[in-house]
């Protein structure tokens, strides 16, 4: 019964990831694109977390780990750059 | 154009030190588990770069006196000193010893000469992650 719950939430996972990849490709304005990238790096780590109890190990932590902190500053640093043109500012405030 | 980024800035204070803590694990946990010297510096260089991100380099380059330089320098330094001890001592360039201790706290744990090795690799990998990062960003004007 789990088997089969995580294999059709993995699947549901992998069509939300297409489905953002479609949003990053032809999204009108550069924001579609930004957070259709940070939810793209969200599902990955769903998926990483599915596969990690399909398998029954918890070796992959590490890696969930390692995608949500890049994602976050990814996310931040594209955020700041259309808010005001520039990523690495030399004098905030 | 000054715009209020406080919430970034008490967020980023917080989770620096966070995955700072992180990498310094990855450095220690890469003998037999994934990690090692090269994902412990790009942790390392994501959470400076998320201070630089926040505050700006004007006030982080006074706070962190680091010559990026000199640290690539320093990395590289500690990478073949570690082989170069190895030929000192008659074995072939990069043999690591291992052997197991008895720390206070502890308890009983390995200790390798290839973590001299990795740590090298974390400068090495830090300073050009973050040399990087600066060049590029100074460069619009």
């Amino acid at each position: 019964m789990l088997e089969t719950t995580l294999w059709i939430v993995l699947v549901m996972l992998s069509i939300a990831v297409l489905l953002c990849f479609i949003r990053v490709v032809k999204g009108p304005t550069m924001s579609d694109r930004i957070l259709a990238i940070d939810l793209l790096g969200i599902n990955m780590i769903g998926i990483i977390g599915l596969i990690m109890i399909i398998q029954d190990t918890l070796v992959y932590v590490d890696v969930l780990l390692v995608l949500g902190i890049i994602a976050f500053i990814g996310s931040i640093a594209l955020s700041k750059f259309i808010e005001r043109g520039i990523v690495v500012d030399r004098d905030n405030n | 154009m000054m715009k209020n980024s406080l919430s970034l800035q008490t967020i980023s204070r917080i989770a620096v030190f966070i995955i700072l803590l992180f990498s310094v694990y990855f450095l220690f946990a890469g003998h037999n588990n994934p990690g090692g010297g090269f994902i412990g510096g790009l942790m390392a260089a994501s959470a400076l770069v998320l201070l630089y991100l926040s505050f700006g380099t004007k006030k982080i380059n006074k706070v962190i006196r680091i010559n990026f330089p000199y640290l690539i320098a320093t990395g590289l330094l500690i990478a073949m000193a570690t082989g170069v001890i190895s030929v000192i001592f008659g074995y072939p360039f990069l043999t690591q010893f291992y052997e197991y201790f008895h720390f206070p706290l502890l308890g009983k744990a390995g200790l390798a000469t290839a973590l001299l090795f990795d740590a090298g690799v974390f400068l090495v990998v830090i300073g050009v992650t973050i040399l990087v990062i600066l060049t590029i960003a100074e460069d619009d004007d």
